[in-house]
C-alpha cells in the first residue's frame, strides 16, 4: 500500500450515481492495493457497470469520489484513460476487421504500436496468432474475449478494468482466461473484474459482494466461510425434486437451494449444531420415504455466502 | 422422468446427423435419443458445433447428411411442424423490451397460432401464476432480469410444445436467479415437457437428466452426470469437461 500516485490502485470514497429515480450507486466505498487482483460479484443490476464506468472515466459520478492509479477520475481523466486498460461486458472491437486489424487499430489509438505491446501482449497473442487473418466477428467466443484483452493491454496499462469478461464464454476458455489473468498479476498489474461465476471468483485476492448499488461486504474468498453463521448441510437423493420440495417443508427450514449434485440445506434456528440438524434430517427423510438419502455437514463456500447475503432481510427464513 | 415418459417415443431422435460448411464439418455424424419429459443438457466449448446443431434440430438449418426428428416430426421435411410443436428461448431472454408483458404473450401467442380466446386465458394464467398481475401493463425492460427470464421461458412454453430448446437461459445470471429457473425446468419436466438445455455452468449440469459433451462437432460423451464422474474419475462435471474439451479449447 503506498500514497504515492505511482503505486496506488484504486480509491472509491462515497461513491453515488443516479439515472433518473434509479439509483446505481448508494455511497460506495472501497480499496483496491496496487497489484491485487480484485473481483465483484452481485446480481444483474447491481450497479456493477456503473462503477466500472466511472473507474475508466467514461461516466461521472453525481457525489464522492474515486481515484485510479491516485488520479482523479473527474479532473484527470486524460491521465487516467492512457494507463488503464478497458473490456466493456459486451463485445466492442469491430466484428469486421481481421483480428490483427483490431489489435492494430487500438495500439493506433493509443499511440502505440503492437510490436511495443509486446512484453504484455505476448502470452495472449500467441493463442490468437494462428487466427490474425480472421474476422474478429468470426471468433468463438472464448477467442473473442482473448482478443478483446488483447486490445485492452496494447498500451501497456497498469491497471484493468473487466466487466464480466467471461460471460458466456465456455468452462474452458473461461480457466485459460484467467489462468492468463493471474500472469499479468504476477507482472505487476492491478486487476478488477466483475463476474458471476463464483469459481472465478474464488480465483480473486478479495471479492466484493455488491446488491441495490451497495457493496454490502468485502472478503478473501479463501476465508468466505467464515462469514456463514450457521451450519450447511448436503443432502443427496435419487428424487431430487421431490427432495427438494420436502426439505422445503421441513418445520426447521432456512435456505433450501439445489447445489450441482446435491441440495444444501440450513435450519433457520441458528443454535442447533451441524450434527444435530443432519440427525434430524436423516428422520425426517427416513419418514418420507427417501431410503438412498445421503446427509454430511460440509463447508460453505462463496456461493453458498452469496446466496445468503443477497436473501432479502424479511425473506422466508423467520 | 417418470417410467411412464421413458416408455414414450422419443422426444428427440438424432441419427448420423452432419452439417459441413465447404470444406468445415461442423456436426460431424451425431446420434442420440432424448425421451420424453427427461431433462437433457447439451454441453460443448464455444465453436465445438452446439449451436449448429441446434439450429438443425429447431428446423432453421438443413441437415447435410443423416436425420433427425423432434416431437415427431422430420427436421428436414417437415421443419414447419417441427416448429410448431416445440419451444425456443435463446441466450439470457427474446422478449420486445419496448413491448409491455402482456403485448409480449399476445404477440408470442398470434405467431404459435393460439386463438384470441386463448391467448386471453394464458395471459390471465402466467399472470397468476408468475405473480405478473401487476405488471401486465409494464414495459418489459423495465422488469428485473430474475421475472423477465421466467416470463421468457413462460412464453417459450405458451403452446404446450412437446419439447423446449433452451439455449444458455442463464448466461451472465446470478446464482439465486439460475436456481429460480432451473426450479421452473424442473417443474416443466414433472409436467411432461422434453427440456433440452445448454449451458456453460457445470455445476447445472448435474441438474440434468443426462448430458453429452460436444467436442469438434462429435459427442465426446453421453450419459448421466453421475456416469460421466465416474467414467472419468473425477468429483466434478467441470473437470469431466475440461478433461474432453481441452485438446479442442485452442480453436
Amino acid at each position: 500500500m503506498s500514497g504515492s500516485s505511482s503505486g496506488a490502485g484504486v480509491e472509491v470514497s462515497g461513491l453515488g450515481k443516479r439515472y433518473g429515480d434509479v439509483v446505481a450507486l448508494d455511497d460506495v466505498s472501497v480499496i483496491v492495493q496496487p497489484g491485487e487482483l480484485f473481483g465483484f460479484i452481485g446480481p444483474d443490476g447491481a450497479g456493477k457497470t456503473t462503477l466500472f464506468r466511472i473507474l475508466a472515466t467514461l461516466l461521472r459520478p453525481d457525489t464522492g469520489s474515486a481515484r485510479v492509479l491516485g488520479l482523479d477520475v473527474v479532473r484527470d481523466l486524460w491521465a487516467i484513460r492512457s494507463r488503464i486498460g478497458y473490456m466493456p461486458g459486451r463485445f466492442s472491437l469491430y466484428a469486421d476487421l481481421s483480428v490483427e486489424e483490431n489489435l492494430r487499430f487500438f495500439a493506433a489509438v493509443f499511440g502505440t504500436t503492437l510490436e511495443a505491446g509486446e512484453r504484455l501482449v505476448a502470452p495472449i497473442w500467441r493463442q490468437i496468432a494462428p487466427f490474425a487473418g480472421r474476422r474478429a466477428g468470426a471468433l468463438s467466443g472464448g477467442m473473442k474475449q482473448k482478443l478483446a484483452l488483447c486490445c485492452a493491454l496494447v498500451h501497456l496499462p497498469d491497471l484493468l478494468l473487466l466487466d464480466e469478461p467471461t460471460t458466456g464464454v465456455d468452462a474452458v476458455s473461461r480457466r485459460e482466461f484467467w489462468d492468463l489473468l493471474e500472469e499479468l498479476q504476477r507482472g505487476g498489474l492491478t486487476i478488477l473484474a466483475s463476474t458471476p461465476y463464483m469459481d472465478e471468483a474464488a480465483r480473486c485476492d478479495r471479492v466484493a459482494l455488491v446488491q441495490g448499488g451497495r457493496i454490502l461486504d468485502v472478503a478473501d474468498p479463501r476465508r468466505i466461510g467464515e462469514r456463514f453463521d450457521r451450519p450447511l448441510v448436503a443432502v443427496r437423493a435419487a428424487e431430487r425434486l421431490r427432495l427438494l420440495h420436502a426439505l422445503r417443508e421441513h418445520p426447521g427450514a432456512g435456505s433450501v437451494f439445489p447445489f450441482g449434485d446435491a441440495i444444501h440445506y440450513t435450519d433457520a434456528r441458528a443454535d442447533r449444531s451441524g450434527e444435530r440438524v443432519a440427525a434430524e434430517l436423516r428422520d425426517y427423510l427416513r419418514d418420507r420415504a427417501f431410503p438412498d438419502a445421503e446427509i454430511s455437514v460440509v463447508r460453505p463456500g462463496i456461493e453458498d455466502v452469496f446466496m445468503a447475503l443477497m436473501r432479502p432481510p424479511a425473506g422466508a427464513a423467520a | 422422468m417418470t417410467a411412464s415418459a421413458a416408455r414414450a417415443e422419443p422426444a428427440i431422435e438424432v441419427r448420423g446427423l452432419t452439417r459441413r460448411f465447404g470444406a468445415f464439418t461442423a456436426v460431424d455424424d451425431i446420434s442420440f435419443d432424448v425421451a420424453a419429459g427427461e431433462v437433457f443438457g447439451f454441453l460443448g466449448a464455444n465453436g465445438a458445433g452446439k449451436t449448429t446443431a441446434i439450429r438443425m434440430l429447431i428446423g432453421l438449418l438443413a441437415p447435410t447428411a443423416g436425420t433427425a426428428r423432434v416431437a415427431g416430426f422430420d427436421v428436414a421435411t417437415q421443419a414447419e411442424q417441427v416448429k410448431r410443436h416445440i419451444g425456443y428461448m435463446s441466450q439470457r431472454f427474446s422478449l420486445y423490451e419496448d413491448l409491455t408483458v402482456r403485448e409480449n404473450i399476445t404477440l408470442y401467442g398470434g405467431i404459435y397460432g393460439l386463438s384470441d380466446d386463448a391467448i386471453a386465458a394464458r395471459t390471465r394464467d402466467l399472470a397468476t401464476r408468475l405473480e405478473l398481475e401487476r405488471e401486465l401493463d409494464e414495459r418489459v425492460g423495465r422488469l428485473p432480469l430474475g421475472w423477465k427470464q421466467k416470463l421468457a421461458f413462460s412464453v417459450a412454453v405458451l403452446h404446450d410444445p412437446r419439447v423446449v430448446f433452451l439455449d444458455e437461459p442463464t448466461g451472465g445470471v446470478d446464482p439465486m436467479t439460475r436456481r429460480q429457473f432451473w426450479e421452473r425446468i424442473y417443474v416443466a419436466a414433472a409436467e411432461g415437457t422434453t427440456v433440452f438445455v445448454t449451458t456453460h455452468h457445470m455445476d447445472e449440469a448435474e441438474y440434468c437428466d443426462r448430458v453429452s459433451i460436444m467436442v469438434d462437432g462429435r459427442i465426446a460423451a453421453l450419459g448421466t452426470p453421475a456416469e460421466l464422474r465416474a467414467r472419468f474419475g473425477v468429483g466434478t462435471m467441470d473437470d469431466v469437461f475440461v478433461r474432453l474439451a481441452r485438446p479442442g479449447a485452442a480453436a
